[in-house]
């Protein structure tokens, strides 16, 4: 499982989004969650993406005011992971146009879906922009 | 249940109009989530699908952000999991990836509607339940849904198909006998030329190789296809990471990959793949010098790269490479030492641990004098973290890169005169550790306690109160090497004293205790035989008992010179004349009178304890200096001997014991120790610690026969001495250890390595005189440091035999799975198709299956067994491993059977060598021909 978990959180630390790929209880995440964002949002732009947290990585970047957090093992390539979570934000900005906090709050199954398209099992199976909008194109048509 | 009403379902609020309500914050978060959740429970029982799937969406959105449980929601899931609506289904389908786990009742109820979606036309229903199998699988589901997942491996729709691959991993891992019926399709999709297939595949075998790389060596072709050809960053970084795991197993499979992984790293743009290439080339291919300056190379322009991620990385694939290569940190000291100063606490702490890898024993002073200074300079956090790592790179190996130890231990009290210092406790254990082991070091140790007591500031530290107790622990227990005990004793009973928590305190006051003790035993046994013929003599007559100190001083200024010199034979300390241990007394009395009252036992009953011999001797300090010799003889000659023996008890040196040591006693004839010992630890073990005064008092008699008698070896006879002794030493090592922190002589003994060093063991016949034998030495093996060498001894302990570290068996699962990979790779290739082999694929219900290869295989596999000796070797390797499994999954007892059949023509050991073979990653060698008939030549 080279992904372990992947979180949105904005600047206030409020979790946006949050997808997990392995089973976690309500108050571990809880935890893990708290955890992270006190260390990661403390940093600053001068500082590496990367930063260890108990037995794994979490790669980290910021777009505006969003937080994508990505935990990994630890043989993870994190400068892969950060590609990765540019191609995400790439991927939502070309289907909701200018994508922001707001798109994602209201649109939350999307962007689960876009993740879904994206990565199954912890591991990135689909990195064509195209390829992972067409379902949602095509269920946005059909609805 | 409330009826479903077209109310609720007409006035229904929508995911987004909580999402408003949440962001409006009309009533508070809280209270506007448990209306919503109120809602929800009632919404989640409506008849109405409608309503009870926006219900389900709606909590699934709570539960994902707002962490509200949603346990109570999975049979309303699976209800609309059975809609007929897509759209119904999408909203389940989330819901159950996210809540659904291992022990959720209901998780079994969803296997037919997996199945029913698994076999679907559209194939955005097969997605979602794939999908959602990739993460709730358990044993049962991965079992049931194995032929769906094998037919969907082969689908014509590639959407379909790269789900099905990437799920195997999961299906797998739960279940792996599904493995027999998969990873046929599962390898001939790494032949698929589309690269989404080809990067689900991939990914799906990195995620295995990680696991169990061995397993898949006989692939190695199809990856290095792949490597080669490839145009995706995504799938080269994928193969690389394979290739990383493979190549160490197999050395000409190194050679070849070497060539391509130095293309790429040239030819690369993405820094991603760059940075996995010089990864795989530290990590894997660390032999191939040409490679690793290449990669070092690049490795380098990371470093001067403005950009913090890629300095980061380029110090961490340089702590790899430190490793093999430590000329490739030379190379790069400079960036390295100033990144010591970076903006970016992680980027500082990699360089740390990269300084800390270049330590070796000749510049150890250096860098660490280099890092102490950075250590002043950085914040509190940094600061910790640099002395940690200095403690634990210098410690390690019981001081192995240490040769000057008077160096280090005074580094260690400059460290704790370190303004942020945080690491007392370390620095504590490693004091009193070194303090034990090295003999050599003790005057220097003395030395830099007494510099770290003397200074009230410290007191105030409380951070630094564990260093102050080593510290005082230190001075006490060999206060013969102080070179002013009345100071030092002055410093033990300074005021702000009162400021340490009542535990350290307690060692304080031992410690004077001890150095009390030393100081009466130097003044009046020790010089008490020559002094009194030689300065008494001159003492004016006349002066009465009750005369007041100030006559006191003055006579002792008088006599003062006589007695430094006759002292100044024995050791080169400060002059200890009777006015000084006067003054002591007095200073005790004044300093732990008030203690008498004191509310912590540990303090009050040491200062009893102190001022108890402090009222014992203080009459005969008094009458002996000034009454006529003879009259005080009688009583002199006790107290002097009391005196003695309790300098004798505090000068028997504590050994570090360890942990095992009581195991290698052997029980003496007529002890029972059940009975005894056992009431004794009833009634003294936690209700009260050992009394000082019983032991000093009463024991050193018993002691020095036990002693005696050890020396002799144990004698029959000697039961009842020896008892005593053990008993004693045993009061006496707690007694010694005691005020030190809990927890403090385990961590000690904790540390030995296991060290059969055979020249240690000589050492203890050279033990001189001084050091005291408590009771048989097997009990306490204590090795005095040699003096001859340049390095003073450290002194290790014979650890039992220790039994080798039981290798950390990889889990069951793992280790079925491999195996199952095994059988079916080796078997591929080794074994001719046979009627089961075809059975196999057609019939992919692997349980039925198993039973009919248990009738058809073993005579078929036995046969081949005797005949084809070639391919043996590795097929043995596989079957022990299932042997192995037997164990410990009896599920798949019939697959087992079959091996059972198979293996019993092979002798045991030849079947652990070939699990060992398996486990061991170590042993290259042996494996690597075990192997070799596997892989076909001319691909490597």
């Amino acid at each position: 499982m080279g992904i372990r978990f992947i979180l949105m959180v904005n600047k206030q630390g409020q979790t946006r989004l949050a997808q997990y790929y392995e089973w976690l209880t309500l108050e571990e995440r809880r935890a893990l969650e708290g955890e992270i964002v006190r260390k990661c949002l403390a940093r600053n732009e001068q500082q590496c993406s990367f930063v260890e947290h108990r037995n794994y990585k979490i790669v980290y970047r910021r777009y505006a005011s969003l937080f994508f957090l990505v935990g990994v093992d630890n043989d993870e390539n994190e400068l892969a992971i950060l590609e990765f979570i540019h191609l995400l934000v790439e991927t939502m900005d070309r289907h909701f146009g200018n994508v922001c906090e707001l798109d994602i709050m209201f649109h939350l199954e999307k962007a689960h879906f876009m993740l879904d398209e994206m990565v199954m099992n912890g591991s990135v199976v689909e990195t064509s922009k195209a390829n992972i909008l067409s379902p949602i194109q095509l269920m946005e048509k059909a609805s | 249940m409330s009826g479903p009403s077209l109310m609720d379902s007409l006035f229904q609020r929508s995911l987004e109009d909580i999402i408003k309500g949440l962001r409006q914050q009309l009533i508070g978060e809280q209270a506007f989530i448990s209306k919503a959740l109120d809602e929800i429970r009632k919404e989640i029982k409506s008849t109405d699908l409608s309503t009870k799937s926006t219900a389900l969406l709606k909590l699934s959105y709570l539960s994902n952000l707002h962490f509200h449980d949603m346990s109570f929601a999975a049979f309303p899931a699976l209800e609309v999991l059975s809609s007929p609506r897509f759209s119904h289904k999408k909203i389940a389908y989330h819901a159950i990836s996210f809540s659904f786990h291992d022990s959720t009742p209901v998780l079994l109820l969803i296997t037919n509607h997996l199945r029913k979606d698994l076999n679907s036309t559209n194939e955005f229903e097969v997605s979602l339940s794939l999908q959602c199998l990739s993460r709730i699988a358990n044993v049962d589901l991965a079992r049931d849904l194995t032929p769906e997942v094998f037919t969907l491996l082969s689908s014509n729709k590639l959407y379909v198909r790269k789900r099905a691959v990437a799920v195997v991993l999961r299906v797998f891992e739960k279940y792996p006998d599904s493995v027999r019926v998969c990873f046929k399709r599962l390898v001939e999709n790494l032949e698929n030329s589309d690269p989404q297939i080809l990067s689900s595949v991939v990914g799906v075998f990195s995620e295995l190789a990680c696991k169990d790389p061995r397993s898949y060596l006989p692939l190695a072709p199809e990856f290095y296809k792949i490597l080669v050809d490839s145009k995706s960053n995504w799938i080269s970084i994928k193969v690389l990471k394979i290739f990383s795991k493979l190549a160490p197993l197999e050395p000409r499979l190194a050679k070849r990959v070497v060539e391509p992984v130095c293309d790429l790293l040239r030819n690369t743009g993405a820094k991603s793949l760059l940075f996995e290439c010089i990864r795989t080339v530290v990590t894997s291919l660390s032999e191939y010098e040409s490679a690793v300056r290449l990669a070092v190379g690049k490795v380098r322009e990371f470093l001067m790269d403005d950009d913090p991620n890629l300095k980061y990385l380029g110090l961490q694939a340089l702590r790899i490479v430190a490793e093999k290569h430590l000329w490739a940190v030379s190379e790069n000291k400079e960036v390295v030492i100033k990144s010591l100063s970076d903006a970016d606490p992680n980027i500082k702490i990699e360089s740390l641990r990269l300084v800390m890898a270049m330590v070796s024993e000749h510049n150890v002073s250096e860098i660490s004098r280099v890092l102490v200074n950075y250590a002043l300079k950085s914040d509190p956090v940094f600061c910790n973290e640099i002395l940690g790592s200095i403690l634990s790179t210098c410690s390690r190996n019981l001081y192995e890169i240490i040769v000057d130890f008077d160096w280090y231990v005074s580094l260690l009290g400059e460290m704790s005169r370190i303004p942020h210092c945080q690491m007392g406790e370390e620095i504590e254990n490693q004091l009193i550790d070194i303090g034990l082991r090295v003999k050599d070091v003790r005057p220097e140790l003395v030395r830099v306690a007494r510099y770290l007591l003397i200074d009230p500031a410290l007191l105030g530290n409380s951070f630094l109160h564990s260093v102050l107790s080593a510290a005082a622990w230190a001075s006490g227990e060999y206060v013969e090497f102080s070179r002013n005990p009345l100071e030092l004793m002055e410093a033990l009973l300074q005021p702000r004293t009162s400021l340490l928590p009542p535990s350290i305190r307690g060692i304080y006051i031992q410690s004077a205790f001890k150095v009390l003790v030393f100081c009466l035993h130097t003044c009046f046994v020790r010089g008490g035989s020559i002094v009194p013929s030689a300065s008494l003599n001159n003492l004016p007559a006349g002066v009465s008992a009750s005369a007041s100190y100030e006559s006191f001083d003055e006579f002792s200024v008088e006599n003062g010179a006589d007695v430094t010199v006759v002292h100044g034979q024995t050791r080169a300390s400060a002059p200890i004349t009777k006015e000084s241990i006067v003054n002591l007394l007095n200073l005790v009395e004044l300093a732990l009178g008030p203690l008498l009252g004191s509310h912590d036992v540990e303090v009050q009953e040491r200062a009893r304890n102190l001022l108890g011999i402090v009222d014992l001797t203080k009459p005969e300090v008094l009458n002996s200096s000034v009454q006529e010799k003879d009259d005080s003889e009688g009583k002199g000659v006790e107290t002097s001997q009391i005196i003695k023996l309790m300098h004798d008890a505090f000068s028997k040196e504590l050994g570090p014991v360890s942990l095992s040591a009581q195991g290698k006693v052997s029980l003496p004839d007529g002890l029972v120790l059940k009975e005894n010992l056992g009431d004794l630890e009833m009634i003294c073990g936690d209700i009260e610690p050992p009394s000082s005064n019983s032991f000093s008092f009463g024991s050193p008699y018993e002691e020095k026969d036990g002693l005696s008698f050890s020396n002799l070896q144990i004698k029959e006879d000697s039961e009842q001495s020896n008892e005593s002794t053990s008993l004693l030493a045993e009061h006496r090592k707690r007694h010694g250890l005691y005020y030190l922190p809990s927890g403090k002589s385990e961590l000690i003994s904790n540390d030995y390595p296991p060290a059969n060093d055979p020249t240690l063991q000589c050492d203890i016949n050279d033990n001189d005189d001084n050091l005291v034998k408590i009771t048989a030495e097997s009990l306490v093996p204590k090795r005095k440091p040699n003096h001859g060498k340049p390095r003073p001894v450290v002194v290790k302990l014979n650890e039992v035999d220790e039994k080798p570290v039981a290798m950390k068996q990889p889990e069951s699962r793992d280790g079925s799975l491999s195996g199952a990979v095994r059988d079916v790779l080796f078997g591929r290739e080794d074994i001719p198709p046979t009627s089961s082999q075809s059975n196999l694929s057609n019939k992919p219900s692997s349980k039925r299956k198993g039973k009919e290869k248990q009738h058809t295989d073993p005579h078929l596999e036995s046969k081949e067994n005797v005949i084809d000796d070639g391919n043996s070797s590795s097929r043995r390797k596989d079957r022990s491993h299932g042997k192995e499994r037997r164990h410990r999954s009896p599920r798949k007892k019939n697959f087992e059977e079959r091996k059972d059949t198979d293996q019993k023509e092979k002798e045991k050991s030849r079947r652990h060598h070939g699990r060992h073979k398996s486990r061991q990653r170590a042993e290259e060698p042996l494996k690597v021909t075990a192997q070799t008939p596997v892989i076909p030549d001319f691909l490597l």
